[in-house]
């Protein structure tokens, strides 16, 4: 250990002020910081001590956060593509998690690789440190593409959106958008065939077994809603027997984005980040409240099949588990005052909801109404802060 | 028409080091300072004695050129040994060797049923020739009092909720009549006196004694006893209202200068923190200096005294003079170390209000915690949204004022509510701050653009 402590302090002189390489201290000081915690101490005024939370480990706790959804995906890539071939492997198996590695591994490289090169870049213009609010993008990004995603589409999105969708409004915190959905949504509209239809299932050069069908339990559903047909029965009759039953949604072997699949392991996510304060339990706890209320008053509609379906389907399928617990709960595009939290969640579950049922053309809508919600979250603020304001006016007066 | 509130949010900070209640044998210190940084708003500084000129206890030694009235004084007799200065002439401190016996300067006394018939002006006097008034502080802003205003009410809270902070009511023991005393001359500039008790513990027969004033019961964690917290509660600042604040020392202090015709400056310290060998209390004068007391007191020597606690205190040295308001000192480690993977690996002995992976000390909210001054972490951007509403009991938006301050929207900090607060109140916003904002700095800086634009 002492010898890195060397090396490092050794190093240090050179990329600091009249240094050789005084362009990259802050490059430097990333990589440093990773292994070191800085030996800065607090001011003369001020506190006098600081607590011992900072960026680096709350966002590292996001990222243990997801690390079952990632695990998952990966063995459920590879368990797709054997089922796919009408092969019968057990889920957790040294096969599905090799195949799996293989499409989802080089993903998650790429995301990180491409977005550091970003930040590292936009650091040493602008003389700033790194923010560590990437470490989260660079792992979502990959766990709401595709398996199948081609690598250069996964490089360019992540660019696109870390510049235009981040440093472009001044950076880590400045953001309106959510920086992975930007990314997603940037794919779906820019190459749209590659980001749906058939692609949640890595085939590769293999033969798929008669009656094989990719698509999704959305995609189901929206299908037999334009042909009148019993959405919870054409979801069970599936090509592969109990695909799409309910307790199979839920646990999540089923086709879909590399991390979105699988709604315990979502929960087991939301569970870490509600225990450990980082993520907002009000926002997850409404977006689910919102898609089921709307679910049922869709029920009560019910002029198409669609509608008839029960409201809890809609916590499952998809992506809005994935979407409510990781998405929503970023605390820079989301409302930022408390009750606004209530508001902004409940929206999006509602919105959700609606897009997916009402509107034709995309079969999901958690992404959707995430990045609307992100354009509304300051107006909800906003209101909620004129209250502040207004309460303290009116004291004035009594 | 006494009130009980009971306050939920905050988070008591929980130190080693917490003062026994006992006075320690040790002699007072010998040198004892006027700083003008202990105070807002001296604006320009004029010492009034030079190096070598020997003054008594209540003689001014320093005014705000910009308002002569108030004086401060030398807390004790003796000699002028160093009017010291920093960076562009500073004024930093005016520096007395104390003699043996203390001298007074003699003001007229009075007793307490005099003092019921004085006019203001009468007791106004005094007040800010002999160095008690700037006890008296003013919200907005947290300056010293306007002779010339008239507060809407007084404040006084009679408990402490800061880490390891003193026991009030010990360091004004056996003070009854001068604490009475002190409220009757305050009652001249208000009649409505507020006093703020902590309703878990018992008041003091003094306190509950006291006539003619409000006392309210507060309960929660810190920051229950800041009286900006409890004037929020009790009746808060609107725009263009004045509210004096005072210590209960302070009360005592004004209440002795009427009884006996002195400005005494003596009081109790207590010394606190995890490298103090016997935390307990000592016997000093106002500004003295820390070097006698923790004199082989301490278990370590890479240090820091803090002088006050550790939220709203500020470093000295070692041989360095305490500030004109505190009644604590604290020493905690310094911590200026690199750690192994530090911000990630799990510890208990970190203490943190935050529960992020590895931060375990939630689980253990009695434990006393040994804190240095390490800010573990860097600058960062605001990420993290509702935090400070955790930790402030109030119905003020922290990061939306503190917002407001850094684009220097005054419609917003007036709207937000920056009247009803100083540095004290939010110091537990800049603990808890995952970005590692000097939240503390930010407000000051927003109150003086509120004050002087």
């Amino acid at each position: 250990m002492k010898l890195l402590r060397d090396f490092l302090d050794k190093q240090k002189p050179h990329f600091e002020k009249g240094g050789k390489w005084e362009k990259f201290y802050y490059i430097f000081e990333a990589h440093e910081t990773l292994l070191y915690t800085p030996k800065s101490t607090t001011k003369a005024t001020g506190t006098q001590i600081k607590d011992a939370v900072d960026m680096k480990r709350m966002m590292m706790t996001v990222i243990i956060a997801m690390v079952p959804c990632l695990i998952f995906g990966i063995f459920n890539a590879g368990y797709q593509h054997f089922i796919a071939q009408g092969q019968d492997v057990a889920f957790f198996s040294v096969d599905s998690l090799l195949i799996g590695a293989v499409k989802v591994l080089p993903v998650v490289v790429v995301s990180y690789a491409s977005g550091l090169t970003v930040e590292f870049t936009f650091a040493t213009f602008r003389r700033h440190a790194i923010n560590e609010g990437f470490l989260v993008t660079g792992m979502l990004i990959p766990l709401v593409m595709p398996p199948t995603v081609p690598l250069w589409q996964v490089a360019l999105a992540t660019v696109f959106a870390v510049v235009i969708g981040k440093e472009a409004f001044g950076g880590t915190g400045m953001n309106i958008l959510n920086v992975a959905l930007t990314a997603r949504a940037f794919l779906y509209f820019a190459y749209p065939t590659d980001l749906s239809g058939d692609v949640w299932t890595y085939i590769g050069d293999a033969q798929v077994i008669d009656g094989y069908s990719g698509a999704t339990a959305l995609a189901i559903a929206a299908e037999a809603s334009n042909t009148g047909a019993v959405v919870v029965d054409a979801l069970s009759n599936s090509w592969h027997s109990g695909l799409f039953d309910f307790g199979n949604l839920v646990w999540g072997q089923i086709p879909g984005s590399i991390g979105e699949t699988s709604v315990i392991m979502a929960l087991i996510g939301g569970l870490i980040l509600v225990l450990t304060g980082v993520g907002s339990w009000k926002i997850i706890v409404s977006v689910f409240g919102g898609a089921y209320l709307t679910g049922l008053l869709f029920n009560l509609i019910g002029a198409n099949t669609y509608m008839q379906m029960p409201a809890e389907y809609h916590l499952v399928i998809g992506g809005l588990a994935f979407g409510a617990v990781f998405m929503a709960t970023d605390p820079v595009t989301a409302a930022q005052t408390e009750t606004g939290k209530w508001i902004y969640g409940f929206l999006i579950g509602v919105i959700t909801v609606i897009i997916r049922v009402v509107n034709p053309a995309y079969p999901e809508g958690i992404m959707m109404a995430i990045l609307l919600m992100n354009v509304f979250a300051p107006l909800i603020d906003y209101y909620i802060v004129q209250a502040n304001k207004k309460r303290r006016l009116q004291r004035a007066t009594v | 028409m006494s009130k009980f509130v009971k306050l939920k949010k905050g988070f008591d900070i929980k130190l080693a080091g917490k003062a026994e209640k006992q006075i320690a044998g040790v002699e007072r210190p010998d040198t004892y300072a006027v700083k003008p940084t202990d105070f807002q708003g001296i604006l320009r500084p004029k010492v009034l004695v030079r190096e070598g000129d020997t003054v008594k206890a209540g003689t001014p030694v320093l005014i705000d050129g910009k308002n002569d009235k108030i004086k401060h004084t030398a807390p004790v007799s003796g000699e002028v040994v160093a009017v010291k200065r920093g960076d562009k002439r500073k004024l930093l401190e005016i520096v007395i060797l104390a003699d043996k016996e203390i001298e007074y300067v003699q003001f007229p006394t009075y007793t307490i049923s005099d003092i019921v018939n004085l006019k203001t002006e009468d007791c106004l006097e005094p007040m800010i020739a002999s160095g008690v008034w700037p006890n008296i502080i003013q919200r907005p802003y947290g300056i010293i009092a306007d002779p010339a205003a008239h507060p809407k009410s007084i404040f006084i809270s009679a408990f402490d909720t800061n880490p390891l902070a003193p026991d009030l009511d010990f360091l004004i023991k056996d003070q009854d009549k001068y604490f009475e005393a002190g409220i009757a001359v305050l009652r001249k500039f208000s009649p409505s006196i507020h006093l703020n008790v902590d309703a878990n513990s018992e008041v003091s027969g003094l306190l509950s004694q006291t006539k003619d004033i409000q006392i309210n019961k507060f309960s929660g964690p810190h920051p229950a006893g800041n009286v900006g917290v409890q004037i929020h509660h009790i009746d808060p600042i609107r725009k263009g209202d004045i509210v004096w604040t005072v210590s209960p020392f302070g009360v005592v202090q004004i209440g002795k200068l009427f009884l006996e015709g002195k400005y005494d400056a003596s009081r109790l310290v207590a010394l606190t923190g995890s490298e103090v060998k016997t935390p307990q209390y000592y016997k000093t004068y106002t500004g003295g200096s820390i070097k006698k007391i923790i004199e082989n007191n301490l278990k370590s020597d890479h240090l820091r005294y803090v002088s006050g606690n550790v939220l709203t205190g500020k470093r000295i040295g070692k041989e360095d003079h305490t500030g004109f308001y505190d009644n604590q000192v604290t020493v905690i480690p310094e911590g200026d170390y690199h750690e192994f993977f530090g911000w990630i690996l799990p510890s208990t002995k970190k203490l943190s209000f935050h529960r992020a992976f590895g931060l375990l000390s939630f689980m253990m909210p009695k434990k006393d915690y040994v804190v240095d001054t390490n800010t573990h972490g860097e600058d960062r951007a605001f990420v993290q949204t509702g935090v400070f509403e955790r930790v402030i009991p109030m119905d003020v938006l922290p990061m939306y004022l503190i917002k407001a301050i850094m684009a220097e929207d005054f419609d917003a900090m007036e709207a937000l509510g920056i009247y009803e607060v100083i540095e004290e109140d939010l110091a537990l916003c800049e603990f808890v701050d995952v970005s590692k904002h000097d939240i503390q700095a930010i407000l000051r800086d927003g109150l003086n653009l509120m004050q002087y634009s």
